[in-house]
C-alpha cells in the first residue's frame, strides 16, 4: 500500500515532504523509545508515535522507514519538520490516539514485524 | 590542586522514588563515610529539600551543591548543578510552572520535605515523577539561563536515559558532560566529558559511582572548569566505589 492511500484512509495532515507519499508501506511499528525503533524497526515502516523531537527524523532516517505518523494531534517541532524537509521523511500527524491510529492501519492490512500468514504458522 | 571525590546525583526523600531514610543528616554521613568530598543533592523537578541538605552539610563542614534533575518532554532526565540556591530557585519556579499534575502518594510514593535536623516540615502536591512541557534542548537552554551546569543524567539506562528515549544524541546538544550509570562502559563517547555519579535513591548506594576531579576546591566553578579541562582542572578518575 502507498503512503498516499494511507493518507487519504486515515484523513491524516501531511507536514513534511509532500513529494513522498508515492512510497510504500511495508508493514508498522509503534513505540515512543527511539533506541526500541532503530534496534526493532524495519525498513518500509510507518511509524507511529508521540515523540516531536528532531531525533525522529534521524531514527527514521537511519531505519530508513516509509514515513511517521504522530498521535493525538501533536505537531512536529520547527527543528523537526525543517529537518524533515531536508531529509525527506514524511511526517503527518492524526488526531486520533495511537491505538486507534494503529487499529485503521492493521484493518487497512498493515500489520507490525510478521506478516499475517506467518502469524497463522506461529498458531498452528 | 587536589583531588575531590564528587557523586554529584544524591536524592532524598523528597523524590517519590527514593527511601525516607534519605534525610539530610543520613545522607552527609554517609558521604563522610564512604570518603566523598563533595555531594550533590538532585531530585526529579524539585530542590525543595535542598537548602536543608546544605545546612546539614554546613554544620559538619561538608561541601553540598544545589541541583535539581529535571525531566523533559521526551522523558530524559537531565542534571542541573548551581554555585548556590539563587540560580536554583529561579529555575524552580520555571520548572514548578511547567510541571503538570498532582502527586497520588498512594501510586507513586511519599514527596516529603525535611528541614536541616530531619524533621519533617511538609511535602509538595505537584506530580514530580512527571515530566516537565520543555524539550530536551530548552531543559538545558534554563539550566544555562539560570547559570547552571547541564548534565545528561545515566544515559546509557533504557528508561530516561538520553539514548534510550532518543536514540541518539541530538546534534548540537550543549550539555557540560555527559552521566553513565554505576558499573557502565565509560568510552564510547568521545565528543563529550563523561562522569559516573550513584544516582543514590537509597542510603548504601551514596557513593557507589562517584567522579574525582582535580581542583584548587570542592567548587562548582572548579568543576565545570575540570568538565571543560580548564587551567590545569580536570577529571582524574571515575567509576565504582
Amino acid at each position: 500500500m502507498k503512503l498516499a492511500e494511507v493518507v487519504s484512509e486515515l484523513d491524516l495532515k501531511v507536514r513534511t515532504a509532500r513529494g513522498e507519499l508515492e512510497r510504500a508501506v511495508g508493514g508498522g511499528y509503534a513505540s515512543d523509545l527511539m533506541s526500541d525503533v532503530i534496534a526493532n524497526g524495519a525498513k518500509g515502516d510507518l511509524w507511529v508515535t508521540l515523540q516531536i523531537h528532531q531525533n525522529i527524523v534521524a531514527v527514521a532516517s537511519l531505519t530508513e522507514l516509509a514515513g511517521i505518523v504522530l498521535v493525538n494531534g501533536r505537531e512536529p517541532e520547527d527543528a523537526t519538520a525543517e529537518r524533515a524537509e531536508s531529509e525527506n521523511i514524511p511526517i503527518m500527524v492524526s488526531a486520533l490516539p495511537a491505538f486507534d491510529v494503529i487499529g485503521r492501519l492493521y484493518e487497512l492490512g498493515i500489520t507490525g514485524g510478521t506478516s499475517p500468514d506467518a502469524d497463522q504458522d506461529e498458531r498452528t | 590542586m587536589r583531588e575531590i571525590k564528587a557523586d554529584l546525583h544524591v536524592h532524598t526523600c523528597l523524590s517519590p522514588c527514593a527511601e525516607p531514610e534519605m534525610v539530610p543528616t543520613a545522607i552527609i554521613d554517609q558521604a563522610m563515610r564512604t570518603g566523598l568530598d563533595i555531594i550533590g543533592i538532585c531530585d526529579h523537578n524539585s530542590a525543595e529539600n535542598v537548602g536543608a541538605v546544605l545546612e546539614a552539610g554546613r554544620r559538619k563542614d561538608f561541601p553540598v551543591i544545589p541541583g535539581m534533575e529535571l525531566t523533559s518532554r521526551e522523558e530524559v532526565h537531565v542534571l542541573g548543578l548551581f554555585r548556590d540556591e539563587e540560580g536554583l530557585s529561579a529555575l524552580q519556579k520555571l520548572v514548578y510552572a511547567n510541571l503538570p499534575g498532582e502527586n497520588d502518594p498512594e501510586l507513586f510514593g511519599q514527596q516529603t520535605i525535611v528541614d536541616e535536623h530531619d524533621e519533617v516540615i511538609g511535602s509538595t502536591t505537584k506530580l514530580l515523577i512527571g515530566a516537565t512541557g520543555f524539550s530536551l534542548e530548552e531543559t538545558v537552554h534554563v539550566i544555562h539561563e539560570a547559570g547552571g551546569l547541564a548534565i545528561a543524567a545515566h544515559i546509557d539506562r533504557e528508561r530516561f536515559g538520553l539514548v534510550g528515549q532518543l536514540g541518539l544524541v541530538p546534534e548540537g546538544l550543549e550539555v557540560d558532560a555527559m552521566e553513565v550509570s554505576p558499573y557502565a562502559e565509560l568510552e564510547g563517547w568521545p565528543d563529550y566529558t563523561v562522569v559516573t555519579f550513584s544516582d543514590a535513591h537509597v542510603l548504601r548506594d551514596v557513593g557507589r559511582s562517584s567522579t574525582s576531579f582535580l581542583v584548587e576546591e570542592a567548587s562548582l566553578e572548579e568543576i565545570g572548569k575540570a568538565l571543560r579541562n580548564e587551567d590545569g582542572r580536570g577529571i582524574v578518575a571515575a567509576g565504582g566505589g
